[in-house]
This record gives structure tokens, sequence and C-alpha cells, in this order.
């Protein structure tokens, strides 16, 4: 193990002593990044997402004061530019048009809704869970994962009053000065008066800014879409690189020399993929730390920013393997490799959002681990948790594990030894 | 002295052609023993099999009382390499690579540190100790291609052709260096294609070819094996036939052998002196003009033509 240790550091060492490397492994996609930001007007004040219009349908099948702020949060001024909303009667319809990939999602509020909430007249509703569904378009990730966190921060607002309001009732009574007869009028009352006093009307100014369960404030930075397409793309080289080193270090002599020491091939192999995992990992990370220093960019919640690095890494370290496991020569890794990154960067919505592509490429995307993790960086930068984060680190992880299992199997017929 | 390397009939095969067929050989502890041979002959092949770097196609080999084929990692921890190569990472310092290879052969803390400034030390190289290999000449990276080898104080160091591609000085500090290291009684199996480094360094030769051992003794013994003969060597122009040359010297009397190599051709004969006036009137006869001539007692050079006839340098 310690063996595996050494040979992984070395090779990480000698990454970061290579200049031209390190031009392609950080300069370039920071560079690009930065790009990026003048091109888009980031870095001029204009903050827009690029991305606008997401197409929706409401279902408002409540008719009840919930049920229409909900539908006045999506026709709010504030979001005006980011979706556009249509109401519709339908579910079945709702469902048709985003199964149909008209909209991005579809929301139904359904019948009793506001009643679930906040009970009226002595009906006690309110124990029967009556639950909105969301019903997203999966060909439309990003944009329906903002319709998502701006639903979420809506809800989030709503448990808020819900639980204050029976925290309130419950000490009155405890305290004395409610009887528990009085407490379903008193319930009605506070829902009313809180209506009134326009509290939900605050949960409309949701914008683009959604709530994380922590309540903290996240926005969504067109360049929290670019700056990890760019470090993903990038990574493809690095992994590239990385494979190359194997075959380069065989061409060199120093392979050989290492299977003559009293190192075993699993150690030297290992090593090596755990060089290419090690230098995969210090890149995002210094990427995401620089872009968030200098561009004060939020990538969110840091353990499932460090967890989905770790995992897109593993992913792209497997297709590295792959690459070196079916190539000849160094230079053979260098141009296949270069073409995967481009491929790669296209197909996982390194350039364009996933959602501006057709139905097709979104599906050829799944088999990059760009797609994967952009799906995944795109979530936390919405706001979303690690909870989040399971489908993209779960593909990332399969995807790995397959591909190391394929790549070993070719290196178990391939001479490591021999030129 | 026991023997610390025994070869048995060890035979590599690369699907149809056949590198190594069957050698065996011994070398005794504290020996220099020097496997001599042009390039191509089966050296590397040789050296890679007994570093069990290669497996052999059959036939075995035990170094130290250990098989090469069953206990490699045991066979690992008796030997070191000096590949014929530069086998070294140009972007780390010469001392940052001691450090990594002794690490990869279990040197760590005090002694990793003490046991890399004094192969430093003996390869000459402790005030370039902190710059990148990739700015050193090639007789440095030499050196520090040998100190790598010699960082776990091997009982056997195994030496391919260390001597490749660098300058008279940098050979010459590579060769009392061995001479060093064995008189500090480490035995060294060096293979080369030089017939002076083999005589300078060896106590015993194995002379191979083909992939086949075709000679193995000291040097005497082997230089008997040509018997007291001479050789004479006829250096003529490009323009001329040496094929024609060697034919019609062979007819003279007293010459034993006459094979061509290049511009040249060497004839065997009991006493060059008695032959030479012959020779010329021959080239004469035939309108060649021969250049120079030398005269060289019977050493490797000679045996190996003597054996193969052919010149090690073909």
């Amino acid at each position: 193990m310690t063996k595996l240790l050494l040979i992984g550091i070395k090779d990480l060492k000698l990454m970061f002593r290579d200049r031209a490397a390190l031009i392609l492994i950080l300069l370039a996609p920071f560079l690009l990044t930065l790009g990026m930001g003048l091109v888009t007007g980031r870095f001029s004040g204009n903050s827009g997402s690029g991305i606008s219009d997401i197409p929706i349908v409401i279902v408002n099948l409540d008719n009840d004061s919930l049920g229409d702020a909900l539908v006045n949060v999506f026709n709010s001024d504030d979001l005006a530019e980011l979706v556009e909303p249509t109401l519709s009667e339908d579910s079945e319809a709702a469902r048709r048009l985003v199964d149909e990939d008209e909209v991005a999602a579809a929301i139904i509020i359904p019948k009793g809704f506001t009643q679930s909430v906040i009970p009226q007249n002595g009906n006690n509703a309110a124990n029967e869970e009556v639950k909105i569904e969301f019903y997203s378009n999966p060909s439309r990730p990003t944009s329906a994962g903002i319709i998502k966190a701006i639903l979420d921060g809506f809800m989030a607002r709503l448990d808020e009053m819900q639980l204050s309001g029976m925290t309130s009732i419950s000490q009155l009574i405890v305290s004395g000065r409610l009887s528990p007869q009085d407490a379903n009028q008193a319930g009605e009352e506070m829902g009313a008066r809180l209506q009134q006093a326009g509290n939900l009307s605050e949960a409309t100014a949701i914008k683009l800014n959604t709530s994380t369960s922590e309540g903290e404030a996240v926005e969504f930075d067109l360049l929290s879409y670019f700056a990890p397409g760019m470090a993903l793309m990038f990574l493809m080289y690095t992994v590239s690189y990385g494979g190359r080193s194997i075959l380069a270090e065989k061409a060199e002599g120093t392979l050989p020399r290492l299977l003559i020491s009293p190192t075993n091939s699993l150690q030297v192999l290992g090593g090596k993929v755990f060089g290419i995992f090690l230098t995969g990992a210090a890149q995002m990370l210094i990427l995401i730390g620089a872009s968030s220093l200098l561009f004060r960019l939020q990538w969110g919640d840091p353990l499932g920013v460090l967890l989905l690095v770790l995992a897109a890494v593993f992913g792209a370290t497997g297709w590295g393997l792959l690459i070196t496991a079916l190539a000849r020569t160094p230079a053979q890794i260098g141009s296949v490799g270069a073409a995967v990154m481009l491929i790669f960067a296209m197909l996982g919505g390194s350039f364009v959002s996933l959602d501006n592509l057709p139905a097709y490429v979104q599906t050829i995307g799944k088999i990059t681990p760009n797609a994967w993790a952009m799906d995944g960086f795109t979530t936390l930068a919405l706001g979303g948790t690690l909870s989040a984060l399971s489908t993209p680190l779960l593909a990332l992880l399969t995807m790995g594990i397959l591909l190391f299992l394929v790549s070993a199997l070719l290196f178990g017929k391939k001479n490591l030894v021999q030129k | 002295m026991p023997n610390i390397l025994e070869a048995q009939n060890l035979v590599k095969n690369y699907d149809s052609f056949t590198a190594v067929k069957g050698i065996s050989f011994d070398i005794k502890e504290g020996e220099i023993f020097s496997l001599l041979g042009p390039n191509g002959a089966g050296k590397t092949t040789t050296i890679s099999m007994l570093s069990t770097l290669y497996t052999p196609t059959s036939g075995d080999a035990t170094i130290g009382g250990h098989s090469i084929t069953k206990e490699p990692m045991a066979v690992k921890g008796v030997i070191g390499v000096v590949p014929q190569e530069i086998a070294l990472y140009e972007d780390l310092t010469a001392k940052e690579n001691l450090v990594f290879w002794g690490q990869m052969y279990g040197l760590s803390g005090k002694s990793l540190n003490s046991r890399v400034d004094e192969v430093l030390e003996q390869i000459g190289l402790t005030d370039k100790a902190k710059n990148r290999v990739k700015t050193y000449s090639g007789g440095m990276k030499r050196r520090v291609n040998i100190g790598v080898g010699l960082l776990h104080k091997p009982r056997l160091l195994f030496m391919d052709e260390p001597t490749v591609g660098i300058d008279p000085q940098s050979r010459r500090a590579i060769l009392d260096t061995v001479k060093d290291l064995n008189k500090q009684g480490m035995t060294v199996l060096y293979t080369t294609h030089y017939m002076e480094e083999a005589a300078e360094l060896s106590n015993r030769v194995g002379i191979i070819d083909h992939g086949e051992l075709i000679a193995l003794g000291t040097q005497d013994e082997l230089t008997k094996q040509v018997g007291e003969t001479e050789t004479l060597i006829l250096h003529i122009g490009e323009n001329e036939d040496p094929d024609a040359l060697a034919k019609a010297v062979s007819a003279v009397e007293g010459v034993q052998k006459a094979d061509v190599t290049d511009n040249e051709v060497s004839v065997i004969t009991a006493d060059a002196k008695d032959i030479l006036a012959a020779v010329v009137t021959k080239a004469n006869e035939r309108g060649i003009k021969i250049r120079s001539m030398d005269i060289r007692e019977p050493n490797l050079e000679a045996v190996f033509l003597h054996l193969t006839g052919r010149a090690l340098r073909d």
C-alpha cells in the first residue's frame, strides 16, 4: 500500500513540474471560464443565468389561497424572464406536455391543498396529506432543477409558517391561555392573518434566488455552469495524460525498472491509477478553489462538492484507463485523449446546456462523466444538498467501477514490460 | 567461492523467434562476469530473465539460492539492476530519484537518507544532487542510473551495457566504479559489446551470439581456443573489393582464415610477419590498394572472430 501511495505521489509531483501540462490542466480551463464570464457579461454586472423562458405548465386544482399564491409566484415579475408558465386544468394533458418535451416540468396543485395546510371551518383535513405533484422532464435536468428549487423555496416557507403556527397554538394551550376546544378556530384565524399579512407573498420573492435548507441565499450564476464545464472538460485531458504516462514510463524504461524492484505489478499499476486519480482531484479542487476566490463563485454545499469531485474524477479515471488499455503508444493516447476530451465536453454539456440538445444526444451524453457531474454541480449551485446528489454520484461510481473492470481485463492481455 | 547465480538452459521465445537458446552458466560470489556479444546477441534478454522481468520460456536460474521463476520477489531483494537505457524521472532531481527508488527497495527514514548521501558521494554528484536530471549530461545521467542500482547494496549487480553512448571520460569513471564495487565485495554481471571492457573488468567471460553461449572461461582459457595465432587486419579503401582480397589472401601459405568486415579483411595466421610480403603481393596482383595494416595479439575479439567468422561490431 505504501508503495502504491509513493508511486501516486511521485506522479502528482511530476505532473506539477510539467509546465505544458499545467497550462492545459489549470490555466486553460481557468482562462476559458474567465472568457465565458466576459463574453456573457458576468463580470460587468449582468448576472443573468443565460437560461430563460423555461416553459412549465401549472394545473391549479386547489383554486384556493395557497394554490393561487403558488401560481402567482411563477407569474411574478421577478420570474418573468426566467419562467414561461401556462395554466391548464387537465393533469393528464400537463404530464403529456412534459412527456412530449414541450415543457420542462408540470406542477399539479391538488384539490384541497390549502385546506391541508390551513384547515378552515372546523374541517380537520390538515391531517390528510395532500401533496403538490412535480412532474419533471428528465431531458431538461437544469431547467427542471431550477423550477424545483423555486417550488422547494415556496414549500419551505409554507412549512415554516405551518410549524410556527402549530407551535404558537401549542404554547397557548400549555400556558392555559387557549382551551383545546378553541385551538382549531385559533389556527384558522392565524392562517388567515398570515395570508393577509403578506407572509406568503414574501415567499414569492424567490426570483432566481432560492433558499437552501439552511436558509442561505444561493444565486444561480452562469459561471456555476461554465466553470465546472471547463474543469470537467480538462479533467478528461488530465486522465488521458495520466494514462499516457503509463505507456511513456514503459517506453522510457522506468516501468520495467519499477517491476524489477521488489514491487509487484498490482502495486505498480495501482500506484499509476492512484496518481491519475490524485492529479485529477487536485486539478478540480484547485480550479474550484481559484474560481471561488477570484470569481466569488458559489459552488454549493462543500461536502457535496468534494464528494462529487471525487466521484467525477473516479469516473473520468476509468475512461483514462480504458483509453490507455486500448492504445499502443503514448502518442495514440495523446490524440485519442484530445478527441475524447472534446467529444465528451460536447456530449456532456460542458459548452451548451444539455437541455438545449436533442433527446438522443442527451441519452448518449450519459456515458460521459461530464454529463453526470454537470448535473450534480448544477444541483449544488441551485442549493441542492448531498441527498440530491445520489443519482449522479451513483452513476459516476458505477461508471468508474465498470471501466476499471474492463480496463483490468484489457491490461491483463497487454504486455506492459516488453516494447 | 560458492555460486551466487546458476542458470540452467534458459530459453526465451517471442512467437517464432528464439532470442535465447538454452543458456547455462554460473557466477561465483565476488567475481565480475561479463557477457560479451554483438548487438542482438541476447544479452539484454538474458539479464531481463535473470532479473525476473521476463519469464523464461523454459529453463530456470537460481540467484542467492532462490529460483527466478518460483521466488521472484526473493530474487529481487538479492539483485540490483542497471538497465541499458537511462531509466530515471528527468523532471525529478538526482536526489529525488534516488529517494524514490530507495523507497521502492524498502528503504526509509534515516537509513534511506544516509544511503542516498553515500551513493551521491560514490557517483560524484553530491554538489549537483538538487538539479533536475534533465539538466545533466549523458555521462552524469549514466552515473545516476548506476546509483539507483546500488542503493540497497545488492549482493549481485546486473549492469547492462552501462557505457553505451557516453564520452571516454565518463566511460573511464564507470569502469573504475565497477572495479571499486567489486573490491568492496559486490558480484557483478556485466554485459557489453566492447571487447576492451570485458577484457579489463572480467574474471570470466561468456561469449554470446545469436542467443547461444558459444564460449565461457577466463580470458586465458578463451584465447587459447584460438591457439598461438595472430590477427592481421588489412584496411582497404571504400571502392575496393574486400571479398576478392580475402579470397586471394586465403591462398597464401600460412593463412588459416580470412574474413571480411566492412572495408577490412581479418587474416588469422601463426605469425603475421611471415605472410606480410605475400599478402601485399596478392593484393597488388588483384589491383587492390591496402591503406594500412594492424597486427593483433590473440584477444577476445580474435576469439569471437575465430568462433563466428565475424567481428564483434558486426
